[in-house]
Parts: structure tokens; C-alpha cells; sequence
């Protein structure tokens, strides 16, 4: 009878901790790319998600996002910028260069083939 | 590793596991094998499920969760327990685990040939592109890579060579085969002046053409590009789906937990039952399904269409395209040929068109060119020429003053009743006259295109509404208009109204407008969808939701139809992926278990697998559906 009460109370709080990883609120820091003199650049690691998965880009400026993906998972193994027709495949462990356009200000989403996990691109003016 | 691999080492591992399992149900036990399982088990654990584990461990560590969440989650629970009972003299589970790791890969091996095989129609599209041409280079031919070829150069083409580059022809004739790029079947033939395209192919003459698009300008660069963002693209219904699939796995862990406690403390179940029931809620439930029922049928169904030349540049047009009540064409170059012909002389025909011909061969007027269509060289010669404001033109032939236009050049008409019955036959009738007399008359109408009554026809059979907008007069619209069956006809209506018209329509119906011209721009942008023709002008194209390569009607019935077609496929895959998780997970939580439905974790994994095969499968299928036009 106590351990059935206790495997309760654990799945109680099992239940909590799920809700309280994965859907409390988190503030989504964006990175700001490298600015040369040309160019920006920024580095995207692809691993259980976009790391980071918000980046700042300055508009008129050309932009390079480089993506390397360690994560074997097939889930994310494309990344798909809706907005400018980018469905690029990621070769595991290498880097994959993605152009940006940054002649129009917004915010660009970014999303995994299946749309499971996400990322944008912040162009500001 | 790849898939294919880790699939086959788990298969290999596995297999020895399902000999044992069913030598078991013969009562035949081999000493010792919980110890091979646990070998075998952990093979396919440390090789064929390490990515899952991997991939399921960074997400969590970005508060993320999917399907390699559950698939390890799931494995590792029935492993690990597994462990602890072996230690503990107690039944073992380690082929569940190692049953379900294959069934989940074998998912994953069809799904990606299937999925590669779906978003093959733009490198088939990419691959149509000539590699070199044979330029024209200091006076001889020579053969040059396609990205070096520039603006201007004239490319010499074989007979059986690929058109390497779009150009306009400036010597020889030929049939060109455009059906990879306009979906026409049949070949066009081509000569001096006309327009080639760039990778369709010359069949029997040899044409020099001079380049007048290279590079990403090209029309096969910007279908290419087109597809491309149709085929990234969303469709809205897809908003829904993602935010349910966001939260669908931690929603699941949570399920599985209450499923294995309300087993456990409420029922009375034992560990291992509870645990199973757990194990297989976790596998059984599905994501990847819901993740790709959109875009698999997406990349299918843009490709297909892009193959017949209709180019549908996302998947909220899909959407919309289901809504549609009412049909808007423009008139001019849509439903007609756009260039008049003359259908009618009266009067000594050769006599009158001699004079006509004379007369309007310095006019560029569209009746002139269609007169000249007809008679392009005069034996005449015309001297004094003037033109009239607003009423044709006049001069002298051998001394004689002769004039084409108006009968009010004339001092009499005795063609009236010819003129007036021809009018009202909604052609446009211009007067010959020699002497201030009417010698004949010369009737000129702007036909209907061949295929337009079957179009309309088919649209009408669709339940759509028709209407066609013109700046004509209502007399011929509606002659046009009775020929090829349209219910509505809105005339006088000048070019730069033709939005508000369409804006005007919508307050009560959800329209398309199909047109082509610069001047269609503003009204493709305000219909509900805009249909751009083919041939029509980039300003069209770009403001058009729907893009029609080839000038035919028909394909606007086409264009719907697959669109239809696909969203619904759409529809009917969010459908089964729903359903399949909803009917699923009650299964396997054991809710039904009192009628004897059970679902083991190797039944689970098994049903993954074949969710995400047959949403996959399912969109494939769009190739092979049938289109009625």
C-alpha cells in the first residue's frame, strides 16, 4: 500500500517537472551576427534544437549562417526558410553555409523538415 | 552511421531474438537465453539506438522534445527494467526494446526514399538545363559552358539539341518541344523572331537564336525558383498541427506516467504489466506523422503540377482555391486569341481587301494588323495618305481617293443591312470606299480560343461561377460571352478598374481572376486568387498566385482541380494521423483491455512505423491521381 502511495505522489511530481521543463516560459536571447566589413556572419549549432535559435542580422548587410548539425536525429536533418524557398539538407558535422537575404526588415522563421523544432532571423534596420 | 545501416544491425540482432520468442511458444526453452538477449539487446542499443538517445538528450536540454524523445524514452525504460529483472531472477523484456528500435528504423528507411522521391520534381527540374551551347565567337562556333555564355550571344542549335538558354530566333525554323517546361505535348513550331525557351528541345531544324535572358532571369530559373518556395511553404492549416505537435510529446510522457500509476496503485496491475501498457502509449504515439502530412503532400502535388506547367507558388493558395465561387476572366489574350482576325469580307473580296491592305499598311492599328494578317502585299500603291481622328484612313489609288474606316467616310452605304447583321454578330466592321462610295465591307472579331467552352463548361460542372471583365462594349462582350458559355459579363470597364470590379465581386464571392497582361497586375493581386497566363508578362506572374505556363484555358480547370486535389490529400492525412494517435493511445494505455485489446510495445513500434509510411505513401500517391478536366 506505501509504495503504491508513494509511485503516485513520484508521478505527481514526475508530471510537474515535464510541464514545468518543457512548457514554462523561457526568454529567447538572440544573438547578434558578426559584422565585417562586407558581410555577417553568424554560427548556428544544430543539436536537440538551434543553438542559438534567434539571430540579429542588420539589414542591407549580406549574410552567411552557418549551420553544423552533430545531431544524428533525421528530424533535423533539413532546415527550411520558408520565406526565401531554403529547404537545404545538413550533412552531419559539416558546415553548410546558408545566404540571407537582408534587403527586407522582419523577422524570418526557421523550422526543422517536420516543423518540430524552430528558429528565426531578425533582420533589423 | 546512416539509418540503413543502424537498421540492418538491429534487423541482424534482433532476428536471433524471434526465433527464440517463437521456439518459447513451443515450450522449448534454451538455457540461458536472457543472458544472449541482454547481449543482442544491448547491441542494438549501444549501435542502432544511440542516435535516438543522443538526439533525445540535447533536445531535452533545450526544453525541446520529439519523436526520438519518445523512441528512447520508451527503449530505455524496457531495457533498463529488463536489466534489473534479469539481476533479479525475474521475466525480461529486452526484446520489446530491440523489436522496437528495428520497427521505428524501418519506418525511417521507407520514409526517407519516400520523402526523397517526393521532393525530387525540382532537381528533375534543375537536371532539364543544358550544360554548354555552341556560341558564336569570333566568327565561328564554338562550345561554351552555359554560365559563360552572355547577354546577346547567338547559339547555333542542331536538331536534337537542347535549347540551351531563352533568346528570341534570328535564323532558320523548326518544331520545338516545350513539354518540360509548358507542359504542351505537342511540338511548336518555330521560326524567325519567335521566342525560344531555354532546355526544351529543337527537334528537326537548325535555329541560331540570339540570348536574351541568362543566368537566374531564365525562365526555367525562375519556375525552378517558384517551386522551390511553393514547396517550403505552409499551408495555414498547418498552424493548428504545429502547435499541437509542440506540446504533443511532453503531453505523452505525461499520459504514460498517469497510465502506468492508475495501472500500478489504482488497479491493481503488477510492475511489468503497468510498465508495458506505459512503454507502449510512449511508442505508439506518433508525431512524425502529423509532422509531415502537410508538406510531403505539398512537395508531391506543387511537383506534379509544376511537370504540366502550372506553377502554384504556395499552400495557402491551396486553401484558398477550395473556397473559390466565382471564376473572373479577363477577356482580351484570355478567353480570346487577343489578336483579331477577319472573319467576314463582303463585297468583291479581292478588289476590297487589295485597297484595305494598301491603305493600312503603314498603320499599326490592331484592325490593320488584322487586315494585313489577311492580305499581307497590295498590287496598289497608295499616294496623299492621311489618317482621319477616329475614323480610318484615306487616300489615293491611280488617282481615285479611296478610304477604310467609318461609313461616315462615305456619302452613301449600300452594305447597311450586311453591316448591321454582322454587328450584331459582335464583330467590328470597317467600311472600303473608292469614289465616296462603299464598295465593301470588312468584318474583324477577336475569336474565343479553342479550348475556352470546354473550360468553362467544366467550371460551370464544378458548381463555379463565371463572369468576364472587358473594356469592350456590352454588344460583343456578350457575343464572346454566349459563344463559350460565361453567366456574367461586366463591359466598358477601363484597365485600371479592373480591381475595384474585382474587389466589387468579392464583397459576395470568393474570386479568381485569370488574366495576363500588364494591366491584369493590380486584379490578380486583389482576386482571392490570381491565375496568371502564360504567356503573360513577369509583372502578371509575379502577382499571380497560380501560374499558368502554357496559354490554355484548360489549364485553369487543371490548376484548380490539382489544387483541390492536394489540399484535400492534405486534409486526409492530418485526418488519419489524428486519428491514428487518438485511436492508438487509449489502445495501448490497455483502456480497452477488457474487450482483449492489447497492443505490445513491438506492436506499438510496428504501428509508428507504418503511420509515418503510409502519410508518406498517401501523398505520393497525388502522382497517380486522376485529373477530370
Amino acid at each position: 500500500m506505501m509504495i503504491k502511495i508513494i509511485v503516485v505522489i513520484v508521478a505527481v511530481v514526475l508530471i510537474g517537472l515535464i510541464a514545468w521543463w518543457f512548457f514554462g516560459k523561457r526568454q529567447d536571447k538572440g544573438v547578434e551576427a558578426t559584422l565585417n566589413s562586407k558581410t555577417q556572419t553568424a554560427t548556428v549549432s544544430v543539436n536537440g534544437g538551434y543553438n542559438p535559435s534567434t539571430i540579429v542580422l542588420k539589414q542591407g548587410v549580406p549574410a552567411k549562417l552557418t549551420f553544423n548539425r552533430k545531431d544524428a536525429s533525421s528530424c533535423l536533418e533539413r532546415v527550411v526558410f520558408e520565406d526565401f524557398g531554403i529547404n537545404d539538407f545538413l550533412p552531419q558535422n559539416e558546415d553548410h553555409v546558408i545566404e540571407i537575404d537582408t534587403t527586407k526588415a522582419g523577422e524570418y522563421d526557421f523550422a526543422c523538415g517536420m516543423n518540430m523544432f524552430h528558429g528565426k532571423v531578425m533582420v533589423k534596420p | 552511421m546512416s539509418i540503413k545501416k543502424r537498421f540492418i544491425v538491429s534487423l541482424v540482432a534482433s532476428l536471433p531474438m524471434l526465433v527464440m520468442m517463437i521456439t518459447n511458444l513451443f515450450g522449448l526453452m534454451i538455457h540461458g537465453d536472457a543472458w544472449i538477449m541482454f547481449g543482442l539487446t544491448t547491441i542494438v542499443m549501444a549501435i542502432s539506438a544511440r542516435q535516438f538517445i543522443e538526439s533525445a538528450w540535447a533536445s531535452f536540454k533545450n526544453h525541446h522534445a520529439n519523436m526520438d524523445t519518445l523512441v528512447a524514452v520508451g527503449t530505455l525504460v524496457t531495457y533498463v527494467y529488463s536489466i534489473f529483472a534479469l539481476l533479479t531472477g525475474r521475466a525480461v523484456f529486452f526484446e520489446s526494446a530491440a523489436f522496437v528500435v528495428t520497427f521505428v528504423l524501418l519506418g525511417q528507411v521507407f520514409e526517407e526514399r519516400m520523402r526523397d522521391s517526393a521532393s525530387s520534381a525540382v532537381e528533375k527540374l534543375v537536371n532539364l538545363q543544358a550544360k554548354d551551347a555552341e556560341v558564336l565567337r569570333d566568327g565561328q562556333y564554338i562550345q561554351v559552358p552555359i554560365d559563360e555564355v552572355e547577354l546577346g550571344d547567338e547559339i547555333r542549335v542542331k536538331p536534337g539539341q537542347k535549347i540551351a538558354l531563352d533568346g528570341i530566333i534570328i535564323s532558320g525554323k523548326s518544331a520545338i518541344n516545350e513539354a518540360m517546361v509548358t507542359g504542351e505535348s505537342m511540338p511548336v513550331s518555330k521560326k524567325v523572331g519567335d521566342h525560344v525557351i531555354g532546355s526544351t528541345l529543337n527537334i528537326d531544324g537548325t535555329v541560331t537564336f540570339k540570348v536574351t535572358k541568362v543566368g537566374s532571369d531564365t525562365m526555367l530559373a525562375q519556375i525552378v525558383e517558384l517551386v522551390k518556395k511553393a514547396q517550403t511553404s505552409h499551408a495555414p492549416i498547418q498552424k493548428t498541427v504545429d502547435q499541437i505537435a509542440n506540446i504533443f510529446v511532453p503531453i505523452v510522457l505525461m499520459v504514460s506516467i498517469l497510465t502506468f500509476t492508475i495501472w500500478y496503485s489504482f488497479l491493481g496491475a503488477s510492475v511489468v504489466n503497468a510498465m508495458l501498457f506505459a512503454v507502449s502509449v510512449i511508442i505508439i504515439a506518433c508525431p512524425c506523422a502529423l509532422g509531415i502530412a502537410t508538406p510531403t503532400a505539398l512537395m508531391v502535388g506543387t511537383g506534379r503540377s509544376a511537370k504540366l506547367g502550372i506553377l502554384i507558388k504556395n499552400g495557402e493558395v491551396l486553401e484558398t482555391v477550395n473556397q473559390i465561387t466565382t471564376v473572373v476572366f479577363d477577356k482580351t489574350g484570355t478567353i480570346t486569341e487577343g489578336t483579331p482576325k477577319v472573319t467576314n469580307v463582303i463585297g468583291d473580296e479581292k478588289e476590297v481587301l487589295a485597297i484595305a491592305a494598301a491603305l493600312e499598311s503603314a498603320s499599326e492599328h490592331p484592325l490593320a494588323k488584322a487586315i494585313l494578317k489577311q492580305q499581307p502585299n497590295s498590287d496598289y500603291v497608295v499616294e496623299n495618305f492621311k489618317s482621319i481622328e477616329g475614323r480610318g484612313v484615306e487616300g489615293e489609288i491611280n488617282g481615285e481617293k479611296v478610304f477604310v474606316g467609318s461609313p461616315k467616310l462615305a456619302k452613301s452605304n449600300s452594305f447597311e443591312a450586311e453591316m448591321h447583321q454582322l454587328q450584331n454578330e459582335a464583330k467590328t466592321v470597317v467600311t472600303v470606299g473608292r469614289n465616296q462610295q462603299v464598295i465593301g465591307l470588312v468584318a474583324i472579331q477577336d475569336m474565343a480560343k479553342a479550348t475556352a467552352k470546354t473550360a468553362i463548361n467544366s467550371l460551370h460542372r464544378r458548381g463555379l461561377k463565371t463572369a468576364m471583365l472587358t473594356g469592350d462594349n456590352e454588344l460583343v462582350a456578350q457575343a464572346i460571352a454566349d459563344q463559350v458559355g460565361i453567366d456574367t459579363v461586366i463591359a466598358n470597364v477601363l484597365p485600371k478598374d479592373k480591381a475595384d470590379q474585382v474587389k466589387h465581386l468579392q464583397t459576395n464571392e470568393v474570386v479568381a481572376f485569370v488574366g495576363d497582361g500588364i494591366n491584369d497586375a493590380p486584379a490578380l493581386a486583389t482576386a482571392d486568387v490570381g491565375i496568371a497566363m502564360g504567356s503573360g508578362t513577369d509583372v502578371a506572374i509575379e502577382s499571380g498566385d497560380i501560374v499558368l505556363v502554357k496559354n490554355d484555358l484548360l489549364d485553369v480547370v487543371k490548376a484548380l482541380e490539382l489544387s483541390k486535389k492536394t489540399f484535400n490529400r492534405i486534409k486526409l492525412n492530418l485526418f488519419w494521423a489524428f486519428i491514428y494517435n487518438a485511436i492508438g493511445i487509449p489502445i495501448a494505455a490497455g483502456i480497452f483491455v477488457s474487450l482483449g485489446l492489447i497492443l505490445s510495445p513491438e506492436l506499438a513500434g510496428l504501428g509508428m512505423a507504418l503511420s509515418s509510411i503510409s502519410v508518406v505513401g498517401s501523398s505520393l500517391l497525388l502522382n497517380k491521381v486522376k485529373l477530370v478536366v
